[in-house]
């Protein structure tokens, strides 16, 4: 009788070992093929010709000036995509306003169009065709230059913040504010000691998000910045550069850069994950 | 502090929330918003805290106007249904949160705040609870940290939204009476919001019923309970029995019966809908001025008193009766017997006046 019944839950609940088998195998040939060989490859090319050359290769001043940009990057979009994120997350989920469907549809936008499209923007608006020329004569240069690669990367990451935040802000409501603000909060202590709290691992998951984003960004970036060599080339372009120059195992050492970054992002987001699930449980 | 609500009009989009409503709620009074879910309460609440602005109409506090106030300024106690807490502080941060928050100038000293806070941690019964989180108490703890939280701030008005609502039952009856001693001792006005007549009835001083966006009738629990106002209120608090008739002549019929219903001597001949409670329809086991036969249907013998259901020999209606203990056991009532009802205390309401 009891065996049975084991039976029937078996059958009930998974497939047959042959079908079950044959999947997992799939999958983890998959992985392997697609993920784990290439990414074994990055560093075995990387270290091909000594790890004398590898330290070269990362510390050579192009080398350098590209991570330095890179990081500038990252430290001007991050804020100031932070902040906006915030910002429309907040005015989207306890606000009540006209527009509200377009805003969220325009959040959306630079996931939608392809990052080559959004270069060619930024250099239609701000290069010789648009305000270029008056730029120019004010002595302001944005593309070909870094603000222009700033400028892409902050459009190209923009989404991140917001979307990580509007479902949870939404699953949380308004009515924690209220409670403060009928004690006595001001807004701004409303916003520090209620809602940042409520909402601080989302905000980090997505500001891994955002980071990843923008240190990776080729397409753009690509477009916007002219390929100065060590002034305006980022680590994505300094490797494609290398690379065109078949100078292999040193594009593959700048590349392993990139790819421990995002191994070091991916542990970090698989922690704050865990966090963030806690953020979503309602009391 | 007394408040004052003078023809407070408020829709959201189509749908009329609260429609010219008038009431003054005494200092130092417990009144309870009484209504249907739908009817207006919550929103009547909100708009006294200042959560939600009145399309039109004025709220006073003692007279003054508030209308230009904030809701930090109206220092009002405000419960939540679900107490919203502060999920990421514990009870003592929960509860000093509203003196922490003040501006410096008047804001007590962290020794103050402490004495405070411990001193409510008593007033609720929570002592020992400082360093717990919310998640880690039932739903009556987390209601009483809650109502501690809006003390904190020395309010002298205190709104609560269905306070009780997401308790069970005995926890409930509970706090209700602890909430009413509470009122007693501290010199607050409170407002509280309940969809559950009997909550109302047994703490409020008065009762406030709404329907629809409008006040049906505002009274001490004895008068809306005794002297409904129309066919809704008599309804809403509490079991009816409902007899359709007509009126003429200052007598009611309904089916064979003849009853005297004076007020209505100068009426024309009218429909009629009147109610009983099933406290108030006696059983006999014999015929008699006044009675319809009818059949007992079924007996619930719980508690101190029996419920009866029985369905009438004349319309095939259905009455509901309550006995009490000795009285049914002196009839030694059986299910399926017949026997004879007489509706006393009648509330006869014309139905030209009011519509249900």
């Amino acid at each position: 009788m009891g065996k049975k019944e084991i039976s029937i839950q078996e059958n009930l609940s998974t497939e047959r070992p042959l079908v079950r088998w044959l999947l997992i195998g799939a999958a983890l040939l998959f992985l392997l093929v697609m993920l784990v060989i290439p990414l074994a490859a990055v560093f075995i090319k990387a270290f091909e010709d000594g790890v004398s050359l590898y330290l070269a290769a990362v510390t050579e001043p192009a080398a350098r000036a590209a991570i330095n940009l890179t990081l500038l990057t990252l430290l001007i979009a991050l804020p100031c995509n932070t902040i906006f994120g915030l910002a429309a997350a907040w005015a989207i989920t306890k606000y009540e306003f006209k527009g509200k469907n377009i805003l969220i549809t325009l959040l959306d936008l630079p996931f939608a169009i392809s990052p080559v499209i959004a270069g060619v923007v930024f250099v239609f608006l701000f290069g010789r065709p648009g305000l270029g020329p008056w730029l120019d004569d004010m002595g302001f240069k944005i593309v070909y230059a870094i603000p222009g690669i700033v400028l892409a990367t902050i459009f190209v990451t923009f989404p991140f913040m917001a979307r990580e935040l509007i479902p949870l802000m939404q699953a949380q409501g308004t009515v924690e504010e209220e409670a403060a603000l009928i004690l006595g909060a001001s807004g701004f202590k409303t916003f520090w000691y209620i809602t940042l709290p409520n909402i601080k691992w989302g905000v980090l998951y997505g500001a891994i998000l955002t980071s990843a984003r923008a240190i990776g960004e080729f397409g753009a970036v690509s477009v916007v910045s002219g390929h100065v060599r060590g002034l305006t080339n980022t680590v994505p372009l300094h490797v494609e550069i290398l690379y065109n120059e078949y100078h292999f195992s040193a594009a593959f050492a700048v590349a392993s850069l990139l790819t421990l970054l995002a191994v070091i992002t991916l542990l970090v987001k698989s922690f704050v994950e865990g966090k963030r699930q806690n953020d979503k449980i309602q009391i | 502090m007394s408040i004052e609500i003078a023809n407070i009009n408020k829709k959201f989009g189509a749908f009329t929330a609260l429609q010219d409503i008038n009431l003054t709620i005494p200092q130092g009074e417990l009144v309870a918003l009484l209504g249907p879910s739908g009817s207006g309460k919550t929103t009547l609440l909100r708009i006294i805290a200042g959560l939600e602005t009145p399309d039109s109409g004025q709220v006073s506090f003692n007279g003054k106007d508030i209308a230009d106030k904030s809701i930090q300024q109206r220092e009002v106690g405000f419960v939540f249904q679900h107490y919203a807490l502060f999920r990421h502080m514990n009870v003592f941060e929960n509860i000093a949160f509203g003196l922490k928050v003040r501006p410096r100038k008047v804001r007590p000293s962290k020794g103050e705040i402490e004495d405070k806070v411990q001193e409510l941690l008593r007033l609720v019964k929570l002592d020992g609870f400082a360093k717990r989180y919310p998640g880690q108490l039932s739903g009556g703890q987390r209601q009483r940290v809650a109502l501690a939280r809006a003390l904190a701030v020395e309010p002298e008005v205190l709104l609560l939204d269905e306070p009780f609502g997401a308790l069970d039952a005995q926890v409930r009856k509970e706090l209700r009476r602890w909430l009413r001693r509470l009122h007693d001792e501290l010199d607050v006005t409170s407002v509280f919001v309940t969809h559950d007549q009997e909550e109302a009835l047994d703490v409020a001083d008065h009762v406030v019923i709404l329907n629809k966006g409008q006040i049906e009738q505002l009274g001490t629990p004895e008068e809306v309970y005794e002297h409904p106002k129309n066919p809704f209120v008599y309804n809403f608090l509490g079991n009816v029995n409902l007899f359709h008739g007509r009126v003429q002549d200052g007598k009611l019929h309904i089916g064979s019966l003849e009853i005297d219903a004076p007020e209505y001597k100068d009426s024309p001949n009218a429909e009629a809908i009147s109610y009983v409670r099933p406290h108030d329809i006696e059983i006999a086991r014999n015929p008699g001025e006044g009675f319809i036969p009818a059949t007992i249907l079924f007996i619930r013998s719980v508690g101190y008193s029996v419920h009866l259901e029985l369905r009438r020999g004349d319309t095939e209606d259905f009455v509901e009766a309550e006995l009490s203990k000795e009285q049914y056991k002196e009839l030694g009532l059986k299910t399926g017997e017949k026997v004879f009802v007489k509706p006393t205390g009648l509330k006869i309401f014309v139905p030209e006046d009011y519509s249900i």
